[in-house]
């Protein structure tokens, strides 16, 4: 195990050192991922909120497609979006494949039902509070929508850091729909799986630290906000 | 303002009288209420009193519009209920709903007209009415339950509303917040707003009542002045229930 313990100094002798590949590598990954999010929020949260204040016919079958899209493999999204992105594809002559773009299509498909499908669950139950107050008031539809966002905006942002964490920590999608190019496409996870099966193993460590930091950082906030909110009797 | 508008008493849209005609609302093959004819006009402060499930909270949700009767028909001045003249119409119910905000943001979001400086400095008139100008900044949802109360009715009357309906506000308070409430709500009728109250308490029924609706198994047993409702009800429902009597 002697290269084990050397492969661990030497990665964080990377990390310390700001090693710039490193720094590369976390760059693009935190950009992708971050911009994927934010478009998720920005579909996923309007959306979740109409489904949950919406009465109609056939919505129960929607929810359970919600919510099975909350575990779609990553893979298979990468897949069916390398097939729209590919010269063959629908969306072929946009020459996104193997682009940052793609991967914050493919990451963004992940997410969006994540975000909506956490955002229906919130506003529903403060919708059920609120609707009395809100329709006695002369609220209408998109006001309704746009006072439950914003009351519910603690528990939604928790929302977003669940996507963000499926986001970065996810390697199919991205590793199909980027192709891992070096300097190009290349992000944590799929430079963890190449490194490791070439054996570098510091800089996959490294990386892989760094992963697990952010899941660290990611877990602290929701609860610091999940404070936050109770303080200011948000919850 | 550019220009001084005459002083309405409210905010200039008319709702009174609001009228329910042969209302009926079923639940579960039960009538809760039974083809009810009910107005809302005039001044002062009416109550509406009746046991448990008599269908005072249904009735109210009714006139509000925020029920639809199976059948009947519910008017205010004389046209359908609409959104637009929702904010002459204030309504406070059991269980105050507070937004996620402080108490000065809950009065302000229900004031629609006006740039934001003039809303915010609406919302601190009528924290400053109900008492509660140094809790402005506090979350509403970590008031007590009486400030909470009265934050409610201080948002119902904030848009300066044409009547007021209140749907047992005290139910759940001590006797200091209930007298205090009273007193927001007297203030209220003072300055010309037309009060309906909807309680079981026959107490406070007698400190506020001008004139007493009874309703009982979603019908109107007896509707008179407050006076001579408690010296002599007229129907054995009223008479049984003013006398403590267990009604089953």
């Amino acid at each position: 195990m002697q290269d084990f313990g050397a492969a661990f100094g030497e990665a964080f002798g990377l990390l310390l050192g700001l090693d710039p590949a490193l720094m590369e590598i976390i760059g693009l990954s935190l950009r992708v991922s971050l911009t994927a999010v934010l478009i998720s929020g920005l579909i996923g949260l309007p959306l979740g909120a109409i489904l949950g204040i919406s009465r109609f016919r056939g919505r129960s079958v929607i929810l359970v497609l919600l919510n099975t899209l909350m575990g779609l493999p990553p893979v298979v999204v990468g897949l069916l979006v390398y097939l729209s992105l590919s010269n063959a594809g629908p969306l072929g002559p946009l020459a996104l494949l193997y682009t940052p773009a793609a991967m914050i299509i493919a990451q963004s498909l992940l997410v969006i039902p994540i975000v909506t499908a956490l955002a229906r669950q919130t506003i529903e139950d403060m919708h059920g509070e609120y609707d009395e107050l809100l329709r006695v008031l002369g609220v209408g539809r998109w006001g309704m929508v746009a006072t439950l966002l914003w009351d519910a905006r603690y528990s939604l942002l928790t929302a977003m850091l669940a996507g963000f964490g499926r986001a970065v920590a996810e390697v199919g999608a991205v590793l199909i729909v980027g192709g891992n190019i070096n300097h190009v496409t290349r992000v944590m996870t799929t430079a963890i799986a190449l490194e490791t099966s070439k054996g570098n193993l510091a800089l996959a460590l490294g990386l892989g630290v760094v992963l697990l930091l952010l899941a660290v950082v990611i877990n602290a906030a929701v609860m610091g906000i999940r404070a936050t909110a109770a303080r200011s009797a948000h919850a | 303002m550019p220009f001084d508008t005459p002083p309405t008493g409210h905010n200039g849209k008319h709702v009174l009288p609001i009228t329910g005609r042969g209302l009926v609302l079923e639940r579960g093959g039960r009538r809760i209420i039974d083809n009810m004819d009910f107005t809302i006009e005039g001044e002062g402060l009416s109550v509406v009193m009746g046991p448990n499930g008599a269908g005072k909270s249904v009735l109210l949700r009714l006139l509000t519009g925020l029920l639809k009767p199976d059948a009947g028909t519910v008017s205010w001045a004389g046209a359908r209920p609409d959104r637009a003249r929702a904010p002459s119409v204030g309504m406070v119910f059991q269980k105050p709903v507070l937004l996620r905000r402080s108490a000065l943001a809950n009065v302000r979001y229900v004031l629609r007209t006006g740039g934001r400086a003039e809303r915010t400095r609406l919302a601190e008139e009528a924290l400053i009415r109900a008492g509660l100008a140094h809790l402005s900044k506090t979350p509403a949802r970590l008031l007590s339950g009486g400030q909470q109360q009265r934050l409610a009715i201080a948002r119902a009357l904030a848009p300066d509303p044409e009547v007021l309906l209140l749907d047992e506000p005290c139910a759940n308070l001590d006797p200091a917040a209930t007298a205090v409430i009273e007193a927001l709500i007297g203030d209220a009728k003072a300055r010309g707003t037309k009060v309906l109250l909807v309680t079981h308490d026959v107490a406070q029924a007698k400190r506020v009542a001008d004139d007493i609706t009874f309703i009982h198994d979603g019908r109107i047993d007896e509707q008179s002045p407050a006076a001579a409702f408690f010296d002599n009800p007229q129907s054995p429902a009223s008479r049984a229930y003013l006398d403590g009597r267990l009604m089953v």
